[in-house]
This record gives C-alpha cells, sequence and structure tokens, in this order.
C-alpha cells in the first residue's frame, strides 16, 4: 500500500537530473509525489495542498549546488519545512498552579485513561510530584475501575465518586481531597465525546470551569484520518486546549494527523504514547516526526544508535579482513552481538529508509538471531576460522550441540558464504556486481 | 423470523440520522461543486477528488473511481453535470462489490455459533459485542460471551457489565490469564450449557505487534479443538475515524485471523467512514454492521445499498 516515498522521491527526481537549477516544471512532478505521501500518510488534503505550494515557492529558483543532487536538495526543503510546521514553540506542560490541575479531553477510545496513569507515572517519577487521579468518566462501563487498577500499579491515589453521576461535581470533590491528602497535581480523566454532542461538549466545558486547569489536554489517535482537523478544530474552538497528545504511536500509522492538528489549531504537541507499558511516553521530536510522515525512516536516531555502540577500532579490523577474504564465522558472531547490543533488531531495521515495507512481513524478533548464535557456539575454534573443514559429519554434530538441525546449519554456511563472497565484492569496489547479487538473493 | 432481522428494523432510519452528518457535508460539496457548471470536465472532477480524498477514501482508489468516471463521460458522451452524483453513486457500489452476506441470511447456522471481535485498541469492541449480545437476546437467542481480553485493566469488568445489561452468560478469568484458556472453557460451556451465539472478546493490538498477533492466532486455534469449524465468523472492528492505517489492519489481521467481516464503529461523529470503500476495493472483505451511537441498539447491519443510498438521499 505504502509505496515508499524515497524510493518514488527517485524516480520523480529523475527529471531533475543534470539541471542546475530548480523550476517550476521539473519540480511539480516531484511535488505530486510528495502530496500524494501526504496523503497517504492522512496528512489534510488541504493541509497537503497548502504545504506543497510553500515548498514549490521556496524551491523554485533555488541554485542546486554542485555537491548535492537537486533530489536532495529539494528533499531537505520538504522535510525541513515538514519539520518547522509540527515545531515551533516547545512548550513544556505546566505545573505552575498549587495544585496544578491537568484536564484530558478527545474523542472514545483515543485512549485517555491509559494516557492519564502513564502521565501520573511521568510527572510522578521524572517530576518528583504528587498526582492524584481523578475518575470522571461516569459513562463507560468499568471506566472508574480502569483507572483504579491503573493508579494502583504505579502507586498512585485515585480519586472516585462510586455513585455520583455528575462528572462536574465529582472534578469540584476532587480538589478539596487533593489538597487534604497533600497531592499537588490532578489529572482528571474524562469520558470520550465526539465533537458534535453538544450535550456532552457543554459538560466538558462546565467541567473546564469548576476546576481552573493550568494545562488542557487533546489527546488524539495518530491512526486518524482526514477528519483530525474537524475534531481538533471543534475541541479547541470549545476548549482552547493548551497542548497535544498523539497516542498509539508505535503501531505503524505514518501519524499525518500530526500535521494537520498543528496547521488548524497551532498547539504544540506535547508527548506521544509510544506503547502499551505504562511509561511508554515519549516527549515529540519535530523532525523524527517529519522522515515517518514521509516514510523516510528514522536515520539520524539509527546513526545516532549506531554511533553510541560502534567500536572503531574493531570496525577497521574488520574492513583489513574483509578485503583478504579472512571474514570468519568468529567475526560474524562479533558483528550479530553488536547489532544485538544496539537494541531490538526490527526497531533498528524500520528505521532504515526503504527497510519498513520490506520487512512487514518478516517476523525479526531478537529471538532470530539465537539459533544463528547457538549454532556457531557449537563450533570449535578451528571451524569457525576455516568454514571449509566443516563436511557432513561435523554439520550432524553442530546441529545436535546447538539444539537445530542439519539443514538450518546447511543454510547458515550457504548464507555465510553468500555473505563473504559480497563483501569481497564490495571492498573490492565491485558494487555494481555485489547490489545484483544483492537483488538475486531476496 | 430471520436471525438478523431484528436489525432490519426501522434501519434506514437510523442509518440515515448516523449518517446525516456525513451526508450533509458530503453533499453539499458536490452541490458547491457542479453548480453553474453545466459540463462534467476536469475541474469538476479535481474537486471530486479532492472530496472523497477529505472522506478518507484514499487516493489509490479515489483515483480509480475518477479514472471510470472519466472514462464514462467520454464513452457515453454525455457530460451533463446532472448525472454526476449518479454516476458517482454507481461507481462507489461498484467498488463496493458483491451484496453483503450480512443482508441475506446464511443459510446453516452453527449451534453454538461462535463469533471472534478482533481491533486495534480503542476502537469499541468490547462496546460492539454489548450491542451484538443484545440484538441477538432481542432475537430470543442464548448467548455466552468470552472475557478474553484479559490485558488492559477492568476490561473484564466492563463485559460483565454488558452481559448483565443484555442478558447473556459470561465466561472469565483474572486479568493476566491465558487468553486463548479463556476462549477454549468459554466455547466448551457454550456447548454444555446448548448457548446459542458467543461472542469472543479479545485485547485491543497494534496490527505490527508481532507477539500479539500470534496470541490472537492461537486464540482462534484453540476454538477448533472444541468445535472443529469454529469460529465461524470473525468481525474485525475499525474506528470510522481512522485514515489509511485502517487498511493495514485490515491486512494483517485478516493474516492472522481470516477476518470474515468488518464492524465499522462511531459512525456518528464527523469521520466519513470512507476508507470502508478503499477496504472493499482492496481486500473485498465487506463491511457487516455499522455502529451509529452510544445505546445499546445503535448497531445496524451494513448495506451498501443504502449506505450509498443515505450519502446521497437529498439528491
Amino acid at each position: 500500500m505504502f509505496e515508499n516515498l524515497s524510493d518514488k522521491l527517485e524516480r520523480a527526481f529523475k527529471i531533475l537530473k543534470g539541471q542546475g537549477r530548480i523550476t517550476d516544471v521539473n519540480v511539480s512532478e516531484t511535488l505530486k509525489e510528495v502530496r500524494k505521501a501526504l496523503l497517504d500518510a492522512d496528512v489534510n488534503y488541504k493541509v497537503a495542498k497548502t504545504f506543497t505550494d510553500t515548498v514549490k515557492e521556496k524551491a523554485i529558483g533555488q541554485k542546486v549546488l554542485t555537491a548535492v543532487s537537486p533530489s536532495q536538495t529539494l528533499v531537505k526543503i520538504v522535510r525541513d519545512e515538514l519539520a518547522s510546521l509540527m515545531g515551533g514553540q516547545k512548550t513544556e506542560i505546566n505545573l505552575s498552579g498549587n495544585p496544578t490541575v491537568i484536564l484530558m479531553s478527545g474523542l472514545q477510545g483515543s485512549g485517555k485513561t491509559t494516557l492519564s496513569a502513564k502521565l501520573a507515572n511521568f510527572l510522578k517519577t521524572k517530576k518528583v510530584k504528587q498526582p492524584l487521579l481523578v475518575a470522571c468518566d461516569v459513562y463507560r462501563p468499568a471506566a472508574i475501575e480502569q483507572l483504579k487498577i491503573l493508579g494502583e500499579q504505579i502507586g498512585v491515589p485515585v480519586f472516585s465518586d462510586e455513585g455520583n453521576t455528575n462528572p462536574v461535581d465529582i472534578a469540584k470533590k476532587s480538589i478539596a481531597f487533593a489538597k487534604e491528602n497533600n497531592c499537588n497535581v490532578l489529572i482528571i480523566d474524562t469520558a470520550g465525546r465526539l465533537a458534535v454532542d453538544e450535550e456532552m461538549m457543554n459538560e466538558i466545558s462546565r467541567i473546564r470551569d469548576a476546576v481552573s486547569p493550568q494545562e488542557i489536554l487533546f489527546v488524539v489517535d495518530a491512526m486518524t484520518g482526514q477528519d483530525a482537523v474537524n475534531t481538533a478544530k471543534a475541541f479547541n474552538d470549545r476548549l482552547n486546549f493548551d497542548g497535544v497528545v498523539l497516542t498509539k504511536l508505535d503501531g505503524d500509522t505514518r501519524g499525518g494527523a500530526a500535521i494537520s492538528i498543528k496547521s488548524v489549531v497551532n498547539k504544540p504537541i506535547k508527548f506521544v504514547g509510544t506503547g502499551e507499558k505504562i511509561d511508554a511516553l515519549d516527549i515529540f521530536y519535530p523532525e523524527r516526526m517529519a522522515d515517518r510522515i514521509l516514510g523516510m525512516g528514522d536515520i539520524v536516531t539509527l546513526v545516532e544508535k549506531a554511533q553510541e555502540q560502534f567500536d572503531e577500532k574493531k570496525a577497521a579490523e574488520l574492513q583489513k579482513k574483509i578485503s583478504k577474504d579472512q571474514f570468519t564465522f568468529s567475526d560474524f558472531l562479533d558483528q550479530l552481538r553488536q547489532v544485538k547490543k544496539m537494541g531490538n533488531v526490527k526497531d533498528l531495521m524500520s528505521m532504515i529508509p526503504g527497510a519498513g515495507k520490506a520487512l512487514k512481513d518478516v517476523d525479526i524478533d531478537n529471538d532470530s538471531f539465537k539459533h544463528i548464535e547457538a549454532i556457531i557456539l557449537a563450533m570449535t575454534e578451528k571451524e569457525r576460522t576455516n568454514p571449509s573443514l566443516i563436511n557432513g559429519s561435523r554439520r550432524k554434530r553442530i546441529a545436535d550441540g546447538s539444539g537445530t538441525s542439519v539443514q538450518e546449519v546447511n543454510r547458515l554456511m550457504k548464507q555465510f558464504d553468500d555473505m563473504r563472497k559480497m563483501m569481497k565484492m564490495v571492498s573490492s569496489g565491485n558494487m555494481r556486481q555485489a547490489m545484483r547479487n544483492m537483488q538475486g538473493m531476496r | 423470523m430471520g436471525l438478523l432481522s431484528f436489525l432490519t428494523r426501522e434501519k434506514k432510519e437510523k442509518l440515515n440520522e448516523g449518517l446525516s452528518k456525513t451526508r450533509e457535508s458530503f453533499f453539499s460539496k458536490l452541490v458547491r461543486i457542479i453548480s453553474g457548471k453545466p459540463k462534467i470536465d476536469d475541474d469538476v472532477l479535481a474537486e471530486l477528488e479532492e472530496t472523497l480524498i477529505l472522506s478518507d477514501v484514499g487516493v489509490n482508489t479515489t483515483l480509480k473511481i475518477i479514472e471510470r468516471m472519466k472514462k464514462r463521460v467520454s464513452d457515453e458522451k454525455n457530460s451533463d453535470t446532472s448525472r454526476l452524483i449518479e454516476i458517482l453513486k454507481e461507481e462507489i457500489v461498484f467498488v463496493l462489490g458483491e451484496d453483503n452476506q450480512a443482508e441475506s441470511e446464511p443459510a446453516v447456522y452453527s449451534n453454538p455459533h461462535v463469533i471472534m471481535i478482533v481491533g486495534v485498541n480503542g476502537v469499541g469492541k468490547t462496546t460492539t459485542i454489548g450491542k451484538l449480545a443484545y440484538n441477538f437476546k432481542q432475537e430470543g437467542k442464548k448467548i455466552m460471551l468470552g472475557a478474553a481480553d484479559t490485558f488492559r485493566a477492568a476490561a473484564i469488568e466492563q463485559l460483565k457489565v454488558w452481559a448483565q445489561r443484555a442478558g447473556a452468560d459470561i465466561v472469565s478469568r483474572q486479568m493476566g490469564a491465558d487468553p486463548a484458556s479463556v476462549a477454549f472453557d468459554t466455547v466448551q460451556s457454550a456447548v454444555a450449557h446448548k448457548s446459542n451465539i458467543v461472542l469472543i472478546d479479545t485485547a485491543g493490538r497494534l496490527h505490527n505487534k508481532v507477539n500479539l498477533m500470534n496470541e490472537l492466532s492461537k486464540v482462534r486455534r484453540v476454538m477448533e479443538k472444541v468445535i472443529p469449524s469454529a469460529p465461524h465468523e470473525v468481525l474485525l472492528v475499525l474506528d470510522a475515524s481512522t485514515g489509511q492505517n485502517a487498511i493495514e489492519q485490515a491486512r494483517q489481521f485478516t493474516k492472522v485471523t481470516h477476518v470474515t467481516g468488518i464492524v465499522l464503529t462511531k459512525l456518528d461523529g464527523t469521520a466519513k467512514g470512507g476508507v470502508v470503500i478503499a477496504i472493499a476495493d482492496e481486500f473485498k472483505i465487506p463491511v457487516k454492521y455499522i455502529g451509529v451511537g452510544e445505546k445499546m441498539d445503535d448497531l445496524q447491519v451494513f448495506s451498501k445499498n443504502e449506505f450509498v443510498d443515505s450519502l446521497f438521499q437529498s439528491a
């Protein structure tokens, strides 16, 4: 479904090749692709149109430096523009009141209750506050129960008023309760509501008026489509909220709703929810979000992670070995372990532009390396340095020793052999041949 | 009296009510597009393209519909704008494909008939089960619910409340229990109690979490051990406000659980639900039910003709 944008751009950019200047003619085909990518990512139609028009204006007439290709120049303009659209003023959560009151709002199923607990946990552990969770969702069955269970998990008290069906009243009472119990931040969880539900929108306005929150957060599902602009606008018109929280960003959605909302209401995105665990709450990085929406992969994060872990001396040694065709199973094992140190393999791979799509159907978890590791460990030192020693009976022994099968050992031997050939080609500069081989391997 | 005929009662009225938001904006835009323009030309089609994309139909499906319309206009040599809505309607019905089975009665119902509910977090799975249970109960069926969402805090309590409201039996264990074993026990207990309908609730999960998706396929598999043909239906619940990611959800959930139908929820908001058209285009998975409100009886059998009719009713 989502063809990778970088691939598409590359195709479109062929037109730009060899031209010294970005012009109206050569840029429009490319920007059409950019627009389609934005729409596939659920960026609002009108927002996408305005955006590409702005980029066009900025790009036309720009001299293309000889060092970079026109495509790179344009990608940079697109990415910078996108990031600046989402970034702007970076505002921390406002904790000024005594007690501070934070009011959660949003549609049904956007993740308000889970986020309330995550936020309470964040304030407790990172900001050294005494939070109080307030259960004002009196409509959804067991919503209060849910908040209580979450509160217990993180050791944060939960205020609820069993049997009281008036959320405004519950919210008011919770402030007195917080003062009595020395809680300095209240997080008020409310029921999910549709922006068109006049009665429910009135109710949340009344809650706001009753507790005068320092911070009103609008919680929105990152998977939201074109309707994100309408909902965000309706909630903002009513509540004039202070910040946005994007939830379920651990899915594979591109999250174009982020730009749509930002450009319609111009409120900062303060947090993102990135998982089911209680500490899966992150601050928002505009550049990374820009890359995600464009489908370019989070190459910056990947490079950062690699730099943290990479041992330069070892790399140089390895380079030498490869060029002399002395790459052994022991080196391979080292490599595997180094990659594993960098974190979850699938997460890492998905950060590589283009890899996300290719890997969608492949189950890579860290366990998939375990078999390979086991097989190599079952080899003797001699076998590792000289794989040609490994004959049929040795393969049988290795399979038994590693708890795998002979077929699996065979497969690894074959892969290792291919890899060695390819490495040699790459290091000898025969890149084209290597690429062709790689294609054949897929 | 058919098993699902209760749903057709006053169905149209409710559907219209729920879809009124969709219709108003969609239709008023169409009127604006064609007013003062006698011919269907590129400008008109470009505006139509915008309208469809704004309804979450998606770029690919939108382009497909527009292309077909273009071809028809030139083939039939009739570009009168008064035909625009009619042509568009026919093309959308075409993409939505074969008539849904849900509209006609399934030939044979197993006893018990096992329905498994799946979907990402927060789409309204548990609420949908509550509504389904209520509707089946109205039909005089004996219902058994299985609380196989053992992960989310208070999901079990939530389902218990629905069971009570709808007058259904329920099998549940403590939070954190193995969901597959809950599903197994539910089906077994349904057989013992001679229930007619079994509804299995599962925990919301994002479709790119490999381990959680594997767990779901296990939940599906263990039910086969009790009744080889179970589950008889797997319903994927989609939130109408979800954008193009719904297509990926449909793809991945179908892969592990063989989804047989879609329930489109929250159509009473401003969301257009156009992604249904894109999903029908790509996977041919029929939409079976739609949720158009928060009340127990706000669940209806989806009918593509009525759906599209409602969109263009004022025409």
